[in-house]
């Protein structure tokens, strides 16, 4: 399953590459992207996993830029 | 500019000033601490205090705690100057990318801002204005002189000019009436218009085309790849160096002082930032214009594959050739009259020769001028015009007739008109070429295109007058759609760089597939041609692709540069901070420089031209 979300206040492209590599190891992620030029992050999950992945992506972004926030 | 970034500039502004006074004044001992320490924390305590945060969240390699610990370990050892300039620089590189970047979306989305952000539509009797995702099908829509085209429709009422650049990247104005279909996106010129919604918001052309652009990111080329795996890698080995530096040398006996200024010199050094930000800029800057100039790069993988192109493979019906059948040549001693004849006889008649003579005449038709009208069907037709009686057909009815009949002359399917004593003219209809193919050609081949070949199901000798009016030298006819993909597989196959398909994207979907590229022309509207292609061409016509192509291989160039220039300053200052030629400025120039360098570098794709 694809979903796609927007992120705001990602101001740095290495932490958006940083924040990328940490959210494909949740479990239950099959690929995800961030597309900082657009900032928008794109999320392939295993169907029905998306709740839990979702608020683990959440932690992964806060860790590495605590103003960054996905939307949705 | 932001509410952040100009906090941001007034401080950096501020701590500049400070800075530089704080180095005239003839200070010593706590008192330049003092001078040094208020600019300093003035622009790095945001830096120190994200710092302390992220070591408490477990992010030991973040930017800020690197350049904390190298302002302060500099700060420490006496070196205030230099532990200013780091942080100072940090943040005049850190407003610069934030701004770099938010100037290119911003002039990417202000040119792609296809979509206007209100609709007038008629609701219960009375015109309302609601936001275009609120629009159904079905519903109409009123569009004034000025307005964008906000949904896909056809025209009820009304008629106007349209302005389609945004599409298509050159100024055509097109006219419409009621009864035409009108895409998104369209700027109406004239007058005012009322639509009937045809397509949603989010599956109408503009939204389409944002979206693609949108997602284009997504499909990462080899340059990008490798600047993120890269980077991954960059920091934990320059910090495991400036650890060996700092500690190693001392402990055989070297002065502590010189070896751990030299770690924060590589620490200053270690941020990948001007990789991992110039490269997908460029990118997103080249497809960004790219989309201005009517093509749509359906990724930067495809951006960069166009870039290597060196063999160009042509599709004949409809990419080169307009697919429509004309009169190209009337060969008689009065063309005119023999034109006039020709339409005149054919003007009962059903088949498309017949059209496409009664069009290449031009004149008004007359039914009374015409009698004894007979048609033989696969030969042509018999008719008295003027009580004269005459023969319009093919060669083999004329010839039947005892006709001598002259030679052929240029290729195409030959119409012979004759009198009762002689053939008068004889007037040639065939697949015109579209004007830009020639040109386009030869400018692909001053872009260094090394092989052009045009594949087509026609018959050879059509196919030859064809590709030598384009200057194609290659040409492999007769094809059924599945020889065209073998053909081009074995193109593929002797092929140096990436091999470019281009067809209309209709019937060749399988071909486009096995290119490296498949570029479809005439994507307005045309959902199966965005979806079997890699780069769409808004126009139905080549002119646009000599330019992509130039644009793929700029923006190639661009990136490449960023990533050598980077990566060789880095190194280099690294390993002349090793051996105590460099010091902590250059370390500065290394980060913040070379960033925003490669930058201004990637922001060049965004031009005009």
């Amino acid at each position: 399953m694809k979903k796609s979300y927007k992120i705001q206040n990602l101001c740095c492209a290495n932490c958006a590459r940083k924040i990328e590599d940490g959210m494909k190891k949740i479990p239950g992620v099959i690929d995800a992207k961030i597309l900082f030029m657009v900032q928008k992050l794109n999320l392939e999950v295993e169907d029905g996993a998306l709740e839990p992945v979702l608020a683990e992506a959440k932690k992964v972004a806060k860790k590495v830029e605590p103003d960054c926030e996905i939307i949705g | 500019m932001s509410r952040k970034q100009k906090t941001m500039l007034v401080q950096i502004l501020f701590s500049a000033f400070l800075f530089a006074v704080a180095c005239f004044l003839p200070l010593s001992g706590f008192w330049k601490i003092v001078a040094f320490a208020v600019p300093y924390l003035l622009v790095g305590f945001s830096v120190l205090k994200n710092a302390v945060l992220s070591v408490f969240r477990g992010q030991m390699l973040d930017e800020n705690f690197l350049m904390a610990i190298a302002s302060v370990g500099a700060f420490v050892l006496g070196e205030y100057p230099e532990g200013v300039a780091v942080v100072l620089f940090y943040r005049v590189g850190e407003l610069f990318e934030s701004y770099a970047v938010g100037k290119s979306r911003a002039s990417v989305s202000a040119l792609m801002s296809l979509c206007p952000d209100e609709v007038t539509v008629l609701r219960n009797g009375e015109w309302v204005v609601v936001s275009p995702e609120e629009i159904s099908v079905g519903e109409s829509v009123r569009v004034l002189p000025g307005e964008k085209i906000p949904l896909d429709g056809t025209v009820l009422e009304g008629f106007s000019s349209l302005d389609t650049r945004s599409l298509t990247g050159e100024f055509i104005p097109k006219d419409v009436t009621a009864g035409d279909s009108v895409f998104s996106g369209c700027v109406n010129l004239t007058g005012v218009l009322i639509l009937r919604a045809e397509k949603e918001f989010e599956e109408s052309t503009a939204s389409k085309i944002l979206a693609l652009v949108e997602d284009a990111a997504a499909h990462r080329s080899k340059s990008e790849s490798f600047v993120t795996t890269f980077a991954r890698y960059y920091t934990p080995i320059v910090i495991a160096v400036a650890l060996l530096v700092g500690i190693l040398p001392p402990l055989f006996g070297s002065d502590w002082a010189t070896w751990i200024y030299r770690a924060l010199e590589f620490l200053v050094v270690s941020c990948p930032c001007a990789l991992v930000i110039s490269v997908p800029l460029s990118y997103f800057g080249g497809i960004g214009g790219a989309s201005r100039k009517g093509i749509l790069v359906k990724g930067s993988d495809r951006l960069e594959a166009l870039a290597k192109a060196d063999t160009v493979v042509f599709d004949k019906t409809g990419t080169l050739t307009k697919g429509v059948f004309e009169v190209t040549s009337v060969d008689a001693e009065d063309p005119e009259f023999v034109l006039e004849i020709a339409a005149l006889c054919e003007q009962f008649s059903h088949h498309p020769i017949a059209r496409s003579l009664r069009e290449g005449w031009g004149g008004k038709l007359s039914e009374e001028r015409v009698s004894d009208f007979e048609e033989i069907a696969g030969f042509g037709v018999s008719a008295k015009v003027d009580g004269i009686l005459y023969f319009v057909g093919k060669e083999d009815w004329l010839l039947q007739k005892g006709y001598s009949l002259p030679a052929a002359q240029v290729s195409g399917t030959r119409i012979f008109v004759a009198n009762q004593e002689k053939c008068l003219g004889v007037i040639t209809i065939s697949d015109r070429l579209k004007e830009t193919s020639a040109p386009s050609v030869s400018a692909l081949r001053r872009l260094g295109i090394r092989r052009v070949v045009m594949l087509t199901g026609d018959g050879m000798s059509a196919a030859q007058a064809v590709a030598t009016e384009c200057g194609i030298d290659e040409v492999r006819a007769n094809l059924l759609p599945r020889d065209k993909v073998a053909a081009l597989k074995e193109i593929s196959a002797t092929a140096k760089g990436s091999v470019v398909f281009v067809g209309d994207g209709m019937n060749d979907a399988p071909v486009m597939t096995a290119a490296h590229v498949g570029v479809a022309m005439g994507g307005i509207g045309s959902d199966a041609a965005i979806e079997a292609s890699d780069v769409v061409l808004m126009q139905d016509d080549l002119s646009a692709l000599p330019k992509a192509v130039s644009l793929a291989r700029k923006t190639h160039r661009i990136v490449m540069e960023n990533m050598i220039f980077s990566i060789a300053v880095k190194l280099l200052v690294m390993i002349l901070c090793g051996f105590g030629v460099a010091n902590m400025w250059h370390a500065v120039f290394a980060d913040v420089g070379v960033s925003v360098i490669a930058i201004l570098n990637a922001m060049r794709t965004l031009s005009r031209k």
